[in-house]
């Protein structure tokens, strides 16, 4: 009884969870949801919804690496089989396929196709562990983009499809910056909640369990493999959903999209802002998301690949858990500076 | 005779396979599946294809199978190998000291990798394979900047270049000759290089004693240490071999087809695909899965070129469903 009277209701002004979230939390979101109102239309959507939406894609690698210790280059792969279909179900401007369904169906049914495509990778991944599921994703993802490249009849082969449109919606054309901006916030912020919830749900914590010993969780009787590739199931959905995003907001798809170097990119991008955490996606996403913008600017557009590898470099050399592990290096880093600090007061004093 | 059933179904095919090769085609057979000279060419192309990817993946293969790394700026070393000999064939007009070059460069880069980077690294598969990619996509940029974007192709050494005939028919004319098919001698020397290297790996692992070590280092790296061997200075020797095989079949795959920026990507999934298909660290699976790669490549460029890339993808899902070490692999 005491144990809940210590902590009272604090009124009904603000409501429970409200209160439980973290200020910075609470900062973040309404800096987010602000942004675009001093931010010109270049900046909310170059740099405020394409980061959003990189950052989900990479957000379902963090989910399969962090929480199931699985690395897959097949992320944007997936991404990029979901932007495929809606260019091939939906419209485009490219005269090839475009069957035309109306977006409700074709959103929501790319997305599906994705994540199914997502849990077939899975259960081919999922076989081995480690380097060998890197590399065997890697393959899947390279030879996705030599496929695409090479079909005509179904994927347009070299160019793709331009001409790729979202919906507009009681009069509001969704590519504009701002509801472009928002719908971004809003596909981010749910399955950045999502991925938290996941993560402590029965599913999230027994498939880190599996992360940490497969062996003893088969032992106690979970289906290892079958977690994984639900596991691999759910990213997809977070992937593909990033995919139907990343065709909207370039207007097309073509198997540059998909390229090795686009896989990459994802990669870069999860492991530079940390995976330890799903807010680490969408740090590296920022920080990606202006190099790529403005390193052209400091040092021309010719060795951009340079300076994004060099800083990949730098950090998988110096900081493993990315920006995440560096802030919380300097944070611990802090701490002890000042305990010490306070020791060596009380020594001298 | 452990299994006479499997037995009988292979000697069948390798008659089949032999009469597809050796005889004259009939005419319903020709109707069906096109002239035999492009199913010859096919094959030969797809074996000597594989003597390409199989000089790129048995380096591959063996500096995974002694130190665990997966090298994944394997492609970038091809490419830098295949740049070197470039530049040195351009100055001096001599292929074999491109060769030679694109073998050394490619060697003391990648010795240069294994001192500063895996050394630091030892038993963290998921950073050295960060850092590798973290090098390949720098090297790719740097090769771009300094060669440039064009494709370019080795000018052949003439003893090597033109077409010899082979001793396959293809047809007979209504007058009773019998036309020979040609194939460009190159190609042939490709496959001769292949299977000299593959036959100096055997004999390097398994009757020196540097392979004996190196053996020993796969199965029990401590034990290998304990016993007085400098492991650090076989691992550079391994690593150097490997980087030194991916930058030799850069000069010589290079003269075959050609060298352009993205042929690093392309010459990755190779390695990747055949040394998963064979089994990690065996040279005698990076054999056989060259093999196959090689012919479903060639195969499906010629009859359905759409769905190429289909048939490798395929063949790695079957081995993985049935093998997951892949065909020549050790179970883990």
């Amino acid at each position: 009884m005491t144990a809940i009277d210590a902590n009272p209701p604090r009124g009904q002004a603000v409501p429970d969870w409200l209160g439980q979230a973290h200020p910075a939390t609470l900062l973040t979101a309404v800096f987010l949801l602000l942004y675009p109102a001093f931010a010109s239309s270049f900046f909310t959507f170059q740099i405020g919804a394409n980061a959003l939406l990189m950052g989900t894609i990479a957000l379902s690698l963090m989910m399969l690496a962090g929480y199931g210790g699985m690395v897959s280059f097949a992320q944007l792969t997936v991404a990029g089989i979901a932007g495929y279909c809606v260019a091939i179900f939906g419209t485009n401007g490219s005269g090839v396929m475009g069957l035309g369904w109306p977006w409700w169906i074709t959103v929501p049914f790319s997305i599906l196709v994705a994540a199914v495509c997502s849990a077939l990778i899975g259960a081919l991944a999922v076989r081995t562990a480690g380097i060998y599921m890197i590399m065997i994703t890697l393959a899947i993802a390279t030879a996705f983009f030599y496929f695409v490249r090479q079909n005509y009849e179904i994927f347009n082969g070299f160019n793709g499809f331009h001409g790729v449109a979202p919906p507009t919606l009681f009069g509001i054309y969704l590519r504009d910056p701002l509801p472009f901006y928002y719908l971004c916030l809003a596909v981010a912020a749910f399955f950045y909640f999502a991925v938290l919830y996941a993560a402590r749900s029965t599913f999230g914590l027994s498939l880190q369990a599996i992360r940490d010993n497969p062996r003893r969780m088969q032992a106690l009787g979970f289906h290892v493999a079958a977690h994984r590739i639900f596991a691999f199931f759910l990213a997809g959905l977070i992937a593909g959903t990033g995919g139907v995003l990343l065709v909207w907001f370039n207007g097309q798809i073509s198997p540059g999209t998909v390229s090795v170097a686009g896989v990459v990119d994802v990669l870069v991008i999860a492991v530079v802002g940390g995976m330890r955490k799903p807010i680490g996606p969408f740090l590296g996403a920022v920080l990606f998301v202006l190099v790529k913008n403005f390193a052209i600017d400091l040092i021309g557009a010719d060795r951009f690949n340079t300076i994004i590898g060099l800083t990949f470099l730098a950090v998988v050399l110096f900081s493993p858990d990315g920006l995440l592990g560096l802030w919380e290096r300097f944070k611990a880093a802090n701490v002890t500076a000042s305990s010490r600090s306070i020791l060596g007061r009380g020594g001298t004093g | 005779m452990k299994h006479p059933v499997w037995t009988a179904v292979w000697i069948a095919l390798a008659a089949l396979a032999a009469w597809l090769v050796f005889a004259v085609w009939p005419d319903w057979l020709v109707d069906l599946i096109g002239a035999k000279r492009i199913f010859v060419t096919t094959i030969l192309n797809g074996i000597t294809l594989a003597g390409l990817y199989f000089l790129v993946a048995s380096g591959f293969t063996l500096v995974f199978g002694l130190m665990r790394n997966v090298n994944l700026a394997h492609g970038s070393l091809y490419l830098f190998g295949g740049y070197v000999g470039l530049s040195v064939q351009m100055a001096t007009g001599n292929w074999l000291l491109a060769v030679a070059a694109g073998f050394l460069t490619a060697a003391a880069a990648g010795a240069l990798m294994q001192v500063l980077v895996f050394r630091r690294m030892e038993g963290d598969d998921l950073r050295q394979t960060l850092v590798t990619i973290g090098i390949s996509i720098v090297a790719a940029d740097l090769m771009l900047a300094a060669w440039g974007g064009n494709t370019y192709q080795f000018s052949i050494p003439a003893v090597l270049d033109g077409a010899v005939t082979t001793p396959l028919v293809s047809s007979v004319r209504s007058n009773g000759d019998e036309v020979m098919i040609k194939y460009p001698l190159y190609r042939l020397v490709v496959l001769a290089v292949a299977l000299a290297i593959g036959v100096g790996l055997w004999l390097l692992l398994n009757k020196t004693r540097i392979g004996m070590m190196i053996r020993a280092g796969v199965d029990d790296r401590a034990m290998l240490s304990a016993t007085g061997v400098n492991v650090h200075v076989i691992f550079a020797i391994v690593f150097a071999i490997g980087a030194g095989l991916a930058g030799l079949a850069g000069v010589v795959g290079g003269s075959a087809l050609s060298i352009a920026p993205g042929e690093d990507i392309r010459y990755l999934l190779a390695s990747l695909v055949v040394v998963i298909v064979g089994g990690m660290g065996s040279i005698t699976g990076a054999a056989i899965g060259a093999l196959l790669i090689g012919l479903a490549e060639q195969i499906g460029l010629a009859y359905f070129p759409t769905y190429a890339v289909v048939i490798t993808f395929v063949i790695m899902v079957v081995v993985l469903a049935v093998r997951p070490q892949g065909i020549m692999g050790r179970a883990a």
